[in-house]
């Protein structure tokens, strides 16, 4: 049957490919240069900038904030899993739907709405997950993808999902102990504060998480799942696991971004969503936790940079010709992202140093 | 639901499941021989129906030689985007296929706006395939989408022959087996890499050349039959024809009938028989060989 093993050699190929090109890339759980001070000191500073910018600057911070908690959420899968699932905005779109379904006409607390986004966003993501983790390498991506349009459709297309226009959210949540409101994301501020919280927390669940016991089994897999599973893991509950917790983050992100905009549309669960938190991952530099923030920051900017007509005239209106050709300019030119640049500067110095030495 | 309404939505799911053959079985040839996954495999498509919209003043009722004269142009784009663009995806891992794959369909999307603008357009059916043939009752059949069928079933049998019957259908089941040994054995694999691009480039422009005037031609187009093409490979199996061609009638059928059935929830149903499909088969239904 020699028809049969290349078609397996050609599926192992193929998710061999994905496991070592993903291993080889710098160890996600390592401490990074500077340890807790670097991102303690982009905390403060995210918490510091509503003193000194303006009010348009400060939901351009928020909306990059959302989008971070969003990337880590992924970083999980990509780089620390080494699952790549191009469906992540699925479970964005569900947790941001919920909050607008759950909030009705009058609102709702965060102490119902938070557990609930998360919970459905979660709930579907043991459903994605179990299936799709039957596949490997390439028929993930596909399968993560697929998924992530059937819910799309059923936004989309059904009455509840209020079709292709969206839903309003008409009151902001808030959380209050009995007649005191402690917290009303309605207003600017408060609403600010809270997302950079989370932002900090989930970072810091995600840290924590990778240096656990879990967070090492989930680089095992990455680094070789075979070597895993004679080591007498059984991987998928692993695996299942962190799509699972991936996806409940980014069901807390989508809180946020409907809060934050006020409305939900199914662009939402797009896949142009779930291919630009791709990007923002590749842009800051996979395998790292600062590289999925840095590389939501710089998403952010360069999409409102190709947007803005103040700045580009009427080269704004064609954002997707130079955002496209961008990508393509990074991805060939830095395949480690921004993180990478400062190890392959290091890189060439020690070359240099070693050429120096040599002659 | 009477005899003929069946009838009717069964020649449709057929004539939806080949044109999404055509689409997918380039798809899967690309990935299965490449070992490229292909994002923007649906913008090729849309070139496609956009070629036809475009052809048509030059070629007015000489609708045949617009079909080969589309299916030569997408041909000859495809060998060259492999050429300047493909080639150098190859030994990338899949997350970086992906992205630049998905930032090839953003460039593609704003070509086609700022050469042909947002608007919908209507491309005409032939007029010596106007009118229908009654089929009990008042239901009418269209002689367009009858050709639409007869015209994909052709090609497929042609694509069936070609791979199974010549050198160079050889040579392809070779290197989707192993790539490395046909390489090995002498074979020109850019060559044969840059053939089978440019084939799989002019199966969906064909695609969607058949299928603009019946869906008319409008932005964004490609996404929608990409992920249900990427639907049909997993279900099909990566890399098989005759998968690819049991998975499209699948979900052609799914789909319609799921219209039919079930109107707002029918976009669900195709996902769900792919659900079914990796609990019941996680490889595809087809495994192995064409």
């Amino acid at each position: 049957m020699a028809s049969d093993d290349g078609a397996d050699d050609l599926r192992s190929d193929a998710a061999a490919g994905t496991r070592a090109d993903v291993g080889a890339l710098p160890d996600i759980g390592r401490r990074e240069a500077g340890g807790w001070l670097v991102p303690a000191a982009a905390a403060l500073a995210f918490a510091a900038l509503p003193l000194v910018v303006s009010p348009y600057a400060q939901d351009l911070i928020v909306r990059i904030a959302i989008y971070a908690i969003f990337a880590l959420s992924l970083e999980l899968l990509v780089g620390a899993t080494g699952l790549v699932s191009l469906g992540h905005a699925a479970f964005l779109g569900i947790g941001a739907y919920v909050t607008v379904l759950a909030s009705g006409d009058s609102g709702a607390s965060l102490a119902l709405l938070v557990p609930l986004a998360m919970a459905a966003a979660a709930g579907y993501a043991i459903v994605v997950g179990a299936l799709s983790l039957r596949t490997r390498g390439v028929y993930f991506i596909m399968v993560t993808l697929a998924f992530a349009q059937m819910a799309y459709f059923v936004v989309h297309d059904t009455k509840a999902g209020g079709g292709s226009d969206g839903i309003f959210l008409y009151a902001k949540p808030t959380l209050a102990i009995g007649a005191q409101t402690l917290l009303d994301l309605g207003q600017r501020l408060p609403f600010y504060y809270t997302v950079v919280a989370v932002l900090v927390l989930t970072y810091a669940f995600i840290a924590l998480l990778l240096g656990s016991r879990f967070g090492h089994a989930l680089a095992g897999i990455r680094v070789n799942e075979q070597r895993m599973r004679a080591a007498g893991f059984s991987t998928t509950p692993y695996k299942l696991a962190a799509f699972t917790i991936a996806g409940a983050l980014a069901g807390l992100a989508g809180l946020l971004l409907a809060v934050k905009d006020g409305a939900v549309n199914p662009e939402l669960l797009s896949w142009h969503e779930s291919g630009a938190v791709l990007l923002m991952l590749i842009f800051g530099g996979i395998g790292s936790l600062r590289g999925a923030v840095l590389g939501a920051i710089c998403f952010t900017l360069l999409k409102e940079l190709f947007q803005s007509e103040a700045l580009l005239g009427s080269l704004a209106s064609h954002w997707q010709l130079t955002l496209g050709l961008t990508i393509i300019a990074f991805v060939a030119a830095l395949p480690r992202g921004l993180i990478g640049i400062g190890a392959r500067l290091r890189g060439v110095r020690a070359a240099r140093a070693g050429a120096a030495r040599s002659t | 639901m009477t005899t003929a309404t069946f009838l009717v939505q069964c020649l449709n799911a057929v004539q939806y499941g080949l044109l999404l053959f055509l689409v997918a079985s380039g798809l899967t040839l690309i990935f299965g021989i490449m070992g490229v996954i292909n994002l923007a495999h649906g913008s090729f498509y849309m070139l496609g129906a956009y070629l036809a919209f475009a052809l048509a003043p030059w070629f007015g009722d000489w609708f045949l030689m617009r079909l080969v004269a589309g299916v030569a142009l997408a041909a000859i784009f495809g060998y060259l985007l492999e050429w300047v663009f493909f080639s150098f995806l190859y030994e990338r891992d899949h997350l970086q296929q992906v992205l630049l794959t998905y930032a090839l369909i953003l460039v593609f999307e704003e070509l086609r706006s700022l050469a042909v603008g947002n608007d919908v357009h209507g491309v005409a059916a032939p007029a010596w395939l106007a009118g229908g043939f009654h089929l009990g009752g008042l239901m009418e059949y269209p002689w367009y989408r009858v050709f639409a069928s007869a015209a994909c079933l052709v090609v497929a049998l042609a694509l069936y022959a070609v791979v199974n019957r010549t050198r160079l259908g050889m040579m392809i089941r070779a290197g989707a087996s192993n790539r490395d040994m046909v390489r090995g054995l002498g074979v020109d694999i850019r060559r044969l890499y840059r053939i089978v691009f440019a084939g799989g480039v002019a199966l969906a422009a064909l695609a969607g050349m058949i299928a603009a005037p019946l869906s008319s031609v409008y932005p964004g187009m490609g996404s929608s039959v990409l992920i249900i093409c990427f639907v049909v490979v997993v279900i099909g199996g990566i890399g098989s024809i005759t998968g690819a061609l049991v998975a499209s009638l699948l979900v052609g059928f799914v789909d319609t009938f799921g219209k039919v059935f079930f109107a707002e929830w029918s976009g669900v149903g195709v996902y769900v028989l792919m659900a079914i499909v990796l609990v019941w088969r996680p490889e595809g239904l087809m495994k192995r060989g064409f």
